[in-house]
């Protein structure tokens, strides 16, 4: 095995001079340099942690959220370490081992040669990194409850919580509304959440592809026409939250945005007997709550609309009554 | 083919690429004109008109629907951008002249954010229309960073529909008033919610995706 701290064969010089790098020097810098690396990490990690780390966004307003802060927390703290260890390099190398103005020429060091132990180091230790983030960011992928992503009509990663409240997503071009339909199905532009309370989004479109972004909540989910996606998200934070489109969707995507909040359990459940009671009359001409709906007839002056494909399908119309033997 | 030639065909194609992009980035940062509101007496109410027309009847998109904005002078514009002060109460009239469908969310057939969470139709009161009888609604007003919603009841497509801007009074039309109070100075996107794109996917391009036609901005000064 051949060491690559040893002189292995200095390398001649055009004048032809032994380098004047050494094994005892060379020994000498990597000792230095992993020292330098050591106490930074051990500063800068901990710094990072408890002083950035609880700021980092999205924040902790919801379970979810507080699951993508601690994921993010985690890379940057295992990154910092591979950050530091590159750049110090490239300091201590530009301070150690620049020419020198007026001194002699740079010479050429020892050939580089093989080293089986920091090989398998290398190979091992960066195995373990990543093997280690993919099973890390697998299982924080999925908890808790699908980690506030759209799942599908069908998800298999669910809540533990055993009351629920359920929120209908509706994205249309170009703004979101939101049905409660264990309030009565009412309908608004208002998205209040109770503390404290595991929500399930519920996201759909009345025509193109959005998608239901609400940032602190740590949630974002899909909004495709006639299909139902859901998401998951505990609240544990009273406050205002911004909800986006996050998928272009037309001229006015860039304006699709909304604020939502979380308020206690007893000023939610004042806004929604209120908010119903205000919107009963509306309500009462929406069509029944249903988890998709197909707008197909419903467009100004109906039949424009590209009927072709199953005009008044399995899924519920939205809004109209459909034309009596349609399609 | 000598050199001279190579030299001058090379020169006119790019003067003429050139010029097709110039074209083409002035058409795409062009904007409708903005019909300004501020010049009337400070403090006092601002009375905007707007009318909505099924076909615009002129210009590069005929077949278009599109609302228009009547000036201070009382000529109809073809824009949808307008300057409005700050802190200032707006009473809004719209006449209407389009028919109109039932609605693909009914939750756009309520009035919200107005005075009183109301608005007139014809001089009578309403909150909600049931887009499923009747006319249906032709449009809505609607300036969602504000709230506002206005649905407009549409015109018996049966009638003879004025189908030029603008429109006067001798055609079928509904009136629609109703107030609301400005926020703050900024850019308030505003649009119609009914999908009236005749022909467009979702019925959401063309006028429905072209400032001026049925979406645009009020701009709030101080």
């Amino acid at each position: 095995m051949s060491d690559a701290t040893a002189p292995a064969g200095a390398a001649p010089t055009s004048a032809g001079e032994t380098p004047p790098d050494v094994p005892q020097d060379r020994a000498h810098h990597w000792w230095r340099l992993i020292a330098i690396w050591v106490v930074l990490c051990a500063i800068l990690d901990p710094l990072y942690w408890f002083l950035a780390g609880p700021h980092i966004p999205p924040g902790t307003m919801t379970d979810t959220a507080q699951g993508a802060q601690f994921d993010f927390n985690v890379l940057l703290v295992i990154a910092l370490p591979v950050l530091l260890g590159v750049w110090i390099y490239l300091v201590y190398a530009l301070v150690t081992w620049r020419a020198s103005r007026g001194g002699p020429d740079p010479v050429a060091g020892p050939f580089s040669r093989g080293h089986l132990g920091i090989q398998v180091g290398w190979i091992l230790i960066t195995s373990v990194v990543v093997l280690f983030l993919a099973g890390f960011g697998t299982y924080e992928l999925v908890q808790p409850g699908g980690a506030g992503g759209g799942e599908g009509t069908s998800p298999i990663w669910t809540p533990t919580s055993k009351t629920i409240l359920p929120i209908q997503v509706i994205g249309q071009q170009w703004k979101f509304t939101y049905r409660y339909p264990t309030f009565g199905g009412f309908e608004t532009n208002q998205l209040v959440l109770p503390n404290d309370t595991t929500i399930e989004f519920n996201v759909t479109s009345l025509d193109v592809i959005h998608s239901f972004w609400a940032y602190q909540l740590g949630v974002k989910a899909d909004a495709n026409p006639d299909y139902n996606n859901v998401a998951y998200a505990t609240t544990q934070q009273l406050g205002s939250f911004t909800v986006r489109c996050a998928e272009l969707c037309g001229i006015w995507h860039g304006a699709m945005y909304n604020n939502g909040v979380v308020v206690s359990k007893d000023q939610f459940a004042a806004w929604a007997r209120l908010t119903a009671v205000r919107l009963h009359k509306n309500t009462q001409l929406l069509p029944p709550y249903a988890l998709t709906y197909t707008p197909d007839a419903n467009g100004a002056d109906g039949s424009y609309y590209p009927d072709t494909v199953d005009p008044y399908s399995h899924a519920e119309q939205y809004g109209a009554t459909q034309p009596k033997g349609g399609g | 083919m000598g050199l001279a030639w190579k030299v001058t065909v090379t020169v006119i194609l790019f003067a003429l690429a050139a010029a097709a992009a110039v074209v083409l980035i002035v058409s795409l940062l062009g904007t409708p004109p903005t019909v300004d509101f501020t010049s009337q007496s400070p403090g006092a109410p601002i009375n905007v008109s707007l009318q909505t027309v099924g076909s615009f009847g002129t210009g590069s998109h005929p077949t278009w629907v599109s609302y228009l904005v009547e000036s201070p002078q009382g000529q109809w514009v073809h824009t949808t951008v307008f300057q409005v002060p700050q802190h200032t109460r707006v009473n809004v009239t719209i006449y209407q002249y389009d028919s109109g469908s039932p609605l693909r969310n009914q939750q756009l057939g309520q009035v919200t954010g107005t005075a009183a969470n109301a608005a007139t139709i014809n001089g009578k009161a309403f909150r909600v229309i049931d887009s499923n009888s009747g006319n249906g609604i032709a449009h809505t007003f609607s300036i969602p960073a504000l709230g506002i919603n206005v649905p407009l009841y549409g015109n018996n497509a049966n009638a003879n529909l004025c189908g030029a801007a603008p429109c006067t009074s001798s055609s079928p039309h509904k009136v629609i008033r109703f107030s609301f109070t400005t926020p703050g100075p900024g850019n308030y996107r505003w649009q119609c919610f009914v999908p009236c794109g005749l022909g467009f996917l979702f019925g959401n391009g063309g006028p429905m995706s072209t400032l001026g036609y049925m979406g645009g901005f009020m701009k709030v000064v101080a």
